[in-house]
C-alpha cells in the first residue's frame, strides 16, 4: 500500500477517536462552535483526502455528513438526539470503510446510499420543520453569526497562524484579516494569497512572515515522531537481552577480583538499567487511550437501557505499558456496561429514592505502590448480598451454611464467578452471565486483582490493580527439589524461615493439610515439591523450613521451598504451546547463568492445591481448631504467664516461667570448672552446678566449644536455698502472654509446647530437668547444713 | 518436474530421519536444560537459545522409540514451527541430503503408533530409507499433552 494511503489510514482513524467524543459533547453543549468547527474540519479533511486518493464512496459519505454538519455549523439546524445518532452512524460507517480500505486498498463496493440519504433526511426535515413552523427564530443565526465572528477573531490573534503573525507585526489590519478570514471560509485558498489579492498586505510581508512561521515551527515538529510498535517491541526485546547479559556479567564480574573490571561492569549496570526504564516509558501509554472511546459507549448504552448517565473520568494520564493497556480494553468496557445496565437505576427509581435521576459513572486511575489502580464506580443501587448468596445457592455454588456464613465482602466477590449473574432479566446488553468471571480472569493473566466494594443503596466501586509493566518483574528466585522458580513479587506478602528444631514443630496438621500458625492465624501449607511432583531433599528437615507467604485471589496461602535464593529483575518470555496447557507456569525466565527458570503462576497452584478461604475468616478459625477435643481442652486451662523465652542450641526455643528465675548471669567460659563429673562455677561465694540445655535437644554448644572469654548466658535457679545455673545459648525475650500448652509430655524435660510471640516455643519442665541432671538436688542441700 | 528437495538428515535408536532444510533453523550441541515439572513426558526441559526460551522435545520418547542409553548426549535439531522455534533432541546428526520428490512413497502400513502420525513418508534412498518428519504434527502435541496434564495437574 501507498505510504501516502498508510498515513491518511492513520490519520483519519485518530481523527475519528476524537471525533467519537467531541460529537458526544457536542450533545450537552450543542451551541458550541468551537466543537462543531473542529468535527466539520475533521470529515471535511477526510472528505478531500477521499477525493485526491481516489476514494469515491467514503468520499460521497463524507460528503453527506458534512452537508449536514455546515448546515449545524451555521445555525440552520439545530442539533437533536437524531442528528447525532446519524452523525455517529456516519462516522461508524467511515471507520468501516477505512478498515475496508486498509484491508483491500480500495474502498470496496458499499455504498451506504441508505445513510446518505437518511442524512439528507435529516438535514431537510429541520428544513420542513422550521418552514412549517414559521416561528420566527432568528436568534439562533444572529447568535451563530456572532459566535462565528469571535470564532474567527480567535483565529485570526492566533500566533501559530500566518495571519497572527502578520498581526502582531501591524502589516495587516484586524478587520481585513477577519473579512480574509470569513472569506478563506468560503473558498479554499490561503490566508496569504488573499490579503495578497485583497490588496490588505504587501507579498513580502506575508512572505516574511511565512518564513517566521516556518522557523517557529520546528521545535514543535521534532517534539515528536512517528514510531512503529514493531520497532518498540524489538527494542524491548533488545533491552530484555541486555539486562539478561548484565546479569550474567555482573556475576562473572563478582567472581573475579579486578578492580577495573568491576567498575566497567557497574557501570554498564547503571547505564543498562536506565536504558531499561527509558525503553520501558515508550511503551507507556496513558490509559486515556482506552476511556476515550466510553464517552459514546456511555451514551449508546444509556439510550438502549432508558438511563440518564454521566461519565466522570479522573486520571486520564496514568501511564500502563501498551500490553497491558490491550489487556485490560475488554475487561474495563465489561464493567462499564455493567454499571449501566445494573447498577444504575432507571432514572424514574432514582426520584423515588431522593437521589439526582443522572447517574454517575466514574473512571479513576492512579499509581500506588508500582501498581495502577483503575476504579470503576456508579452511583447505582449497589449490589443486593442477599440475592447474591440466593442465588449461588441456586446455583449449587455454595452450600445453605456457606451461604450464611459468608461476609457480604465474600458475597459480593461471588459475581466473579463463571455462570453467575443476578440479573432478574437478560439484556442484550449484559446479564447472560458471562462476563465478570472474564473481567477476573483477565486481569488476573496480566497479574492483576480485582476486588468490589458495594454499600447498598449507594453504589457498587470495583477496583482493578494491575502492575506497571509485564515485560520486566521483580521476583523472588526459590529451588525446590532441586530445581529454581521465580515467584512474581505481586504475589509475595513475606518471608518465613523456620529454624531447626521449629522445623516439624511449627507445622500443624487440621485434618490432615499442613498448616502454619503466623501471628495466631492459620495460614494453608503447599509443598512446592509436592506440587510439582519434584523429588523431596532427604535432609530437608534438617536444614530448617522456608516458607514463602504468598496471595492469589485474596487467599494467602505460605509455599514451601527448600530454599530462597535472591530477588531478581527477571524479563517474562512466553512459554511455548507444548507447555501452555500447565497452569502452575505463567513464563519462563533466562538466569545470570544462562539457564532457564520456570516462572510460578500462584494462581494457578493455588488453584491446584485447593486452598481455601480458612486463613480469611477468623471465626471459622475458632471453629476449627475447637473441633479438635485435645486442644478445646488446654484451651481452657490457659492462662496468662510470664515467661523467659531463650535459645536453646542452634535453634531450639524454649520458654521457662519468670517466677523459677532467680537472676540472669553470664559467665566466661573459662569460669567453669569441674567438682567431679559436674561442670560448676563460683556464684557468690557458692559453688553453682551447671546444666547445659543445648543437652536437652541433643547439641554441643558452640559457645563452650569456643572457650576462653566467650561468654555464656545462663538462668539461675534456685530452690531451697540452692542454686543451679542453667546455660542456654541466647536469652531472647520475655513475654507476657495468654499461653495455650499443647502436646504435653512429649519430650523429656518439656511439659508441653506454646505459642509464644507468634512462635511455637517449648515449655522447660525445670525441676525435672534440675533433678535429671544432679539427681537428688534438693537433698544434697540439707545435706550440706 | 523432478523436483528435488535438500534434508537435514538425523539418527534416531539406528533409524534415518530427516526434515526438509529450510525449516531447520540450527543444529546445536546438547545444551543444559531446565526441567519443567508437570510437563508432558516427551517435553525434556527448555533450553536457552540466545535469550530465547526453547522448548526440548526428545524425539525418541515422541516417536515411541525406547530411552536414550545413559551417558549418550543427544544432539539439539532446533526447527521453525508455526508456534515458533522449537528443538527436537535426536542421536546424532547426519549429513544434508539432496533426494528427488519422485523417491517419496506413503508410509507403510506396518508402521505404527505415533510414528505413524508424524512420518509424512519414506524416501527410498539407495541403500536405505529416509522416515520425512511432518514438523508441525511432531511439535503438536495436542491432547499428548492436554490429557496428561490435566490428569496430573
Amino acid at each position: 500500500m501507498d505510504e501516502i494511503v498508510k498515513d491518511f489510514l492513520i490519520e483519519s482513524n485518530e481523527n475519528l477517536d476524537r471525533l467519537d467524543q467531541e460529537l458526544v459533547k457536542l450533545e450537552s453543549s450543542p451551541s458550541s462552535r468551537e466543537l462543531l468547527a473542529s468535527i466539520f474540519r475533521t470529515i471535511h479533511t477526510i472528505k478531500g483526502s477521499c477525493g485526491f486518493l481516489g476514494f469515491a464512496h467514503l468520499e460521497k459519505l463524507a460528503h453527506a455528513g458534512e452537508n449536514l454538519l455546515s448546515q449545524l455549523r451555521d445555525g440552520k439546524l439545530t442539533l437533536t438526539a437524531e442528528i447525532t445518532n446519524g452523525l455517529l452512524s456516519m462516522v461508524d460507517a467511515v471507520r468501516h470503510l477505512l478498515a475496508v480500505i486498509k484491508a483491500s486498498g480500495s474502498d470496496g463496493g458499499e455504498d451506504y446510499t441508505e445513510l446518505i440519504e437518511k442524512l439528507g433526511r435529516l438535514q431537510q426535515a429541520q428544513d420542513e420543520n422550521s418552514v412549517a413552523s414559521t416561528a420566527p427564530i432568528p436568534s439562533p443565526l444572529r447568535n451563530g453569526e456572532t459566535a462565528n465572528q469571535a470564532a474567527i477573531l480567535e483565529t485570526a490573534a492566533d500566533p501559530t497562524k500566518i495571519g497572527g503573525v502578520l498581526l502582531e507585526r501591524g502589516q495587516v489590519k484586524e478587520e481585513d484579516l477577519v473579512s480574509a478570514l470569513q472569506q478563506q471560509e468560503l473558498g479554499r485558498k490561503r490566508i496569504g494569497e488573499i490579503l495578497i489579492a485583497q490588496g490588505a498586505a504587501k507579498p513580502e510581508d506575508v512572505q516574511a512572515a511565512q518564513q517566521t512561521l516556518e522557523s517557529r515551527n520546528p521545535d514543535t515538529a521534532v517534539e515528536t515522531i512517528r514510531v512503529g510498535v514493531n520497532l518498540l517491541d524489538r527494542l524491548m526485546n533488545l533491552v530484555g537481552e541486555l539486562v539478561l547479559a548484565r546479569n550474567q556479567l555482573l556475576q562473572f564480574s563478582s567472581a573475579r577480583h579486578d578492580v577495573g573490571f568491576q567498575a566497567v561492569s557497574q557501570r554498564m549496570n547503571l547505564i543498562a538499567t536506565e536504558l531499561q526504564e527509558e525503553v520501558m516509558k515508550t511503551r507507556m501509554q496513558p490509559i486515556g487511550n482506552v476511556w476515550d472511546k466510553f464517552p459514546r459507549t456511555v451514551r449508546d448504552l444509556a439510550l438502549t437501557c432508558g438511563k440518564d448517565v454521566r461519565l466522570e473520568m479522573e486520571g486520564q494520564d496514568t501511564e500502563l505499558d501498551r500490553t497491558i493497556i490491550e489487556a485490560i480494553k475488554d475487561p474495563l468496557t465489561h464493567l462499564v456496561r455493567n454499571c449501566i445496565d445494573h447498577g444504575i437505576e432507571p432514572a424514574e427509581a432514582r426520584r423515588l429514592a431522593g437521589k439526582n435521576p443522572m447517574g454517575v459513572l466514574k473512571l479513576r486511575a492512579f499509581h500506588e505502590g508500582g501498581q495502577v489502580n483503575i476504579e470503576v464506580s456508579d452511583d447505582g443501587a449497589g449490589l443486593n448480598s442477599e440475592r447474591i448468596r440466593k442465588k449461588a445457592m441456586e446455583r449449587g455454588l455454595v452450600s445453605a451454611q456457606q451461604a450464611e456464613r459468608m461476609s457480604d465482602r465474600d458475597a459480593y466477590n461471588m459475581i466473579f464467578l463463571a455462570g453467575f449473574s443476578t440479573a432478574e432479566r437478560v439484556t442484550n446488553v449484559s446479564g447472560r452471565g458471562v462476563g465478570m468471571d472474564v473481567v477476573k480472569t483477565n486481569v488476573a493473566k496480566i497479574g492483576g486483582t480485582v476486588d468490589i466494594h458495594s454499600t447498598p443503596g449507594t453504589g457498587t466501586t470495583v477496583k482493578i490493580k494491575i502492575p506497571l509493566t509485564l515485560a520486566i518483574i521483580p521476583a523472588l528466585m526459590v529451588t525446590s527439589g532441586g530445581e529454581r522458580f521465580a515467584i512474581p513479587q505481586v504475589s509475595l506478602l513475606e518471608l518465613v524461615r523456620l529454624e531447626v528444631g521449629d522445623g516439624t514443630k511449627g507445622i500443624e496438621m487440621v485434618h490432615g493439610s499442613p498448616v502454619y500458625r503466623l501471628r495466631g492465624r492459620l495460614l494453608p501449607l503447599v509443598y512446592l515439591n509436592r506440587e510439582l511432583r519434584l523429588a523431596e531433599k532427604a535432609n530437608s528437615a534438617d536444614s530448617g523450613t522456608n516458607i514463602v507467604v504468598v496471595q492469589a485471589d485474596g487467599r494467602e496461602f505460605g509455599l514451601v521451598v527448600e530454599e530462597i535464593t535472591e530477588t531478581e529483575e527477571i524479563v517474562v518470555k512466553p512459554l511455548g504451546k507444548q507447555l501452555k496447557g500447565i497452569s502452575a507456569y505463567s513464563g519462563a525466565t533466562i538466569m545470570g547463568d544462562g539457564r532457564a527458570a520456570l516462572i510460578l503462576d500462584i494462581l494457578g497452584l493455588a488453584l491446584h492445591a485447593q486452598v481455601v478461604s480458612e486463613t480469611r475468616d477468623a471465626a471459622l478459625n475458632e471453629k476449627s481448631q475447637t473441633k479438635e477435643p485435645t486442644a478445646r481442652k488446654e484451651e481452657a486451662g490457659a492462662d496468662r504467664q510470664t515467661v523467659l523465652v531463650v535459645q536453646v542450641g542452634k535453634q531450639g526455643r524454649m520458654a521457662i516461667p519468670l517466677a523459677l528465675v532467680a537472676r540472669l548471669e553470664e559467665f566466661p567460659v573459662s569460669a567453669i570448672e569441674r567438682a567431679g563429673s559436674q561442670e560448676v562455677t563460683q556464684y557468690r561465694g557458692e559453688i553453682m552446678p551447671l546444666i547445659r540445655l543445648s543437652r536437652l535437644v541433643g547439641e554441643e554448644s558452640d559457645k563452650i566449644a569456643a572457650g576462653g572469654d566467650t561468654r555464656l548466658p545462663v538462668v539461675v535457679y534456685s530452690e531451697a536455698g540452692r542454686s543451679v545455673g542453667l546455660v542456654v545459648d541466647r536469652i531472647i525475650d520475655i513475654a507476657d502472654e495468654k499461653l495455650v500448652i499443647q502436646n504435653p509430655a512429649r519430650q523429656k524435660g518439656v511439659f508441653g509446647s506454646a505459642v509464644v510471640q507468634k512462635r511455637v516455643t517449648d515449655m522447660l519442665d525445670v525441676p525435672s530437668v534440675v533433678r535429671e541432671a544432679i539427681p537428688g538436688f534438693a537433698e544434697s542441700s540439707s545435706a550440706r547444713v | 518436474m523432478a523436483a528435488s528437495q535438500q534434508f537435514c538428515t538425523f539418527f534416531l535408536d539406528g533409524h534415518f530421519f530427516g526434515t526438509p532444510v529450510p525449516q531447520v533453523q540450527e543444529v546445536i550441541q546438547y545444551q543444559t536444560m531446565t526441567r519443567v515439572p508437570l510437563a508432558p513426558e516427551v517435553v525434556s526441559g527448555l533450553i536457552n537459545l540466545r535469550g530465547q526460551i526453547v522448548s526440548a522435545i526428545d524425539l525418541r520418547k515422541r516417536l515411541g522409540l525406547k530411552d536414550r542409553l545413559d551417558g549418550q548426549l543427544p544432539m539439539n535439531v532446533v526447527v521453525h514451527t508455526n508456534d515458533g522455534a522449537v528443538s527436537l533432541l535426536v542421536d546424532e546428526i547426519g549429513d544434508v541430503i539432496e533426494v528427488e520428490e519422485e523417491m517419496l512413497e506413503s508410509p507403510p502400513e506396518t508402521l505404527q503408533g505415533f510414528a505413524r502420525e508424524v512420518v509424512r513418508g519414506v524416501y527410498k534412498l539407495s541403500g536405505r530409507l529416509l522416515l520425512a518428519l511432518d514438523i508441525e504434527r511432531v511439535v503438536d502435541l495436542g491432547d499428548l499433552g492436554k490429557t496428561k496434564s490435566n490428569r496430573e495437574f
